[in-house]
């Protein structure tokens, strides 16, 4: 082991808690665009399916305070992820459901415009995604 | 401010519902306001990691979320914490009814 790899052993060595401490994905949580935090999550090949549901109201009255159920029938679903695509940052959230756990989430968001809510589904190294239209009469960004 | 949490955890059919509030500005950068929001969420059963959740500051002020474990039975332990962009953080437990 030559002494730079060693170094770089080293620094990963270190790096390692730190990363697990601040588990935030700051690229794909700062892009301005839904490609972008696509591409930030690994979901950019996402192929479209049926198998995963979103309940939201067609029109959301207050853009502040929008609900969204979202559940994966993807067999082996281990995250949901959430893209707000005309929001300022469009990547809302990503859950992971970890052994014990159902792939389900239901949240309150807060929408810029009227958008579609792209809905990321991770399942044995494969993205499945599927959308869903929300028309919002006052944007709920400023909150 | 940030501030109390409140959590409900339900056995039915099953599944266990969870359902989460807490109290947090959950400000943006649109908002003039300095950015203040919560980045993580995680949800143990038992003292078992079953949901680490990474949110931005598009979650609503005063987040609500539902969550739905597997099994779960009367007495089981849920605990949920969080932490926000400065490093605030809160935790709740309670038992499944």
């Amino acid at each position: 082991m030559t002494r730079r790899s060693l170094l770089a052993f080293l620094g990963l060595l270190l790096a390692k808690p730190l990363s697990v401490l601040a588990a935030w994905n700051e690229q794909a949580f700062g892009a301005k665009t839904a490609p972008d935090a696509l591409k930030g999550i690994g979901a950019s090949a996402a192929a479209p399916s049926k198998d995963i549901v979103i309940e939201a109201p067609q029109i959301a009255e207050n853009g502040a305070v929008v609900p969204i159920e979202i559940s994966s029938n993807v067999p082996g679903t281990t995250a949901i992820a959430v893209v707000i695509e005309k929001n300022p940052f469009p990547l809302a959230g990503r859950f992971e459901f970890k052994e014990g756990a159902l792939p389900f989430v239901k949240l309150n968001v807060k929408m810029g415009e009227t958008s579609d809510v792209r809905v990321v589904a991770f399942a044995g190294g494969k993205q499945f995604s599927a959308t869903r239209e929300i028309k919002v009469t006052i944007g709920g960004c400023g909150g | 401010m940030a501030g109390p949490m409140k959590m409900r955890a339900t056995a039915q059919g099953g599944t266990t519902e969870v359902r989460v509030l807490m109290t947090h500005p959950m400000t943006t950068a649109q908002s003039g306001q300095p950015l203040h929001f919560i980045q993580n969420v995680t949800v143990k059963q038992n003292g078992k990691t079953v949901i680490e959740a990474e949110i931005s500051q598009a979650v609503s002020r005063n987040p609500v979320f539902s969550f739905r474990l597997k099994g779960g039975a009367k007495g089981d332990k849920i605990e949920v914490s969080w932490v926000d962009n400065k490093g605030e953080s809160n935790a709740i437990e309670t038992a499944v009814a």
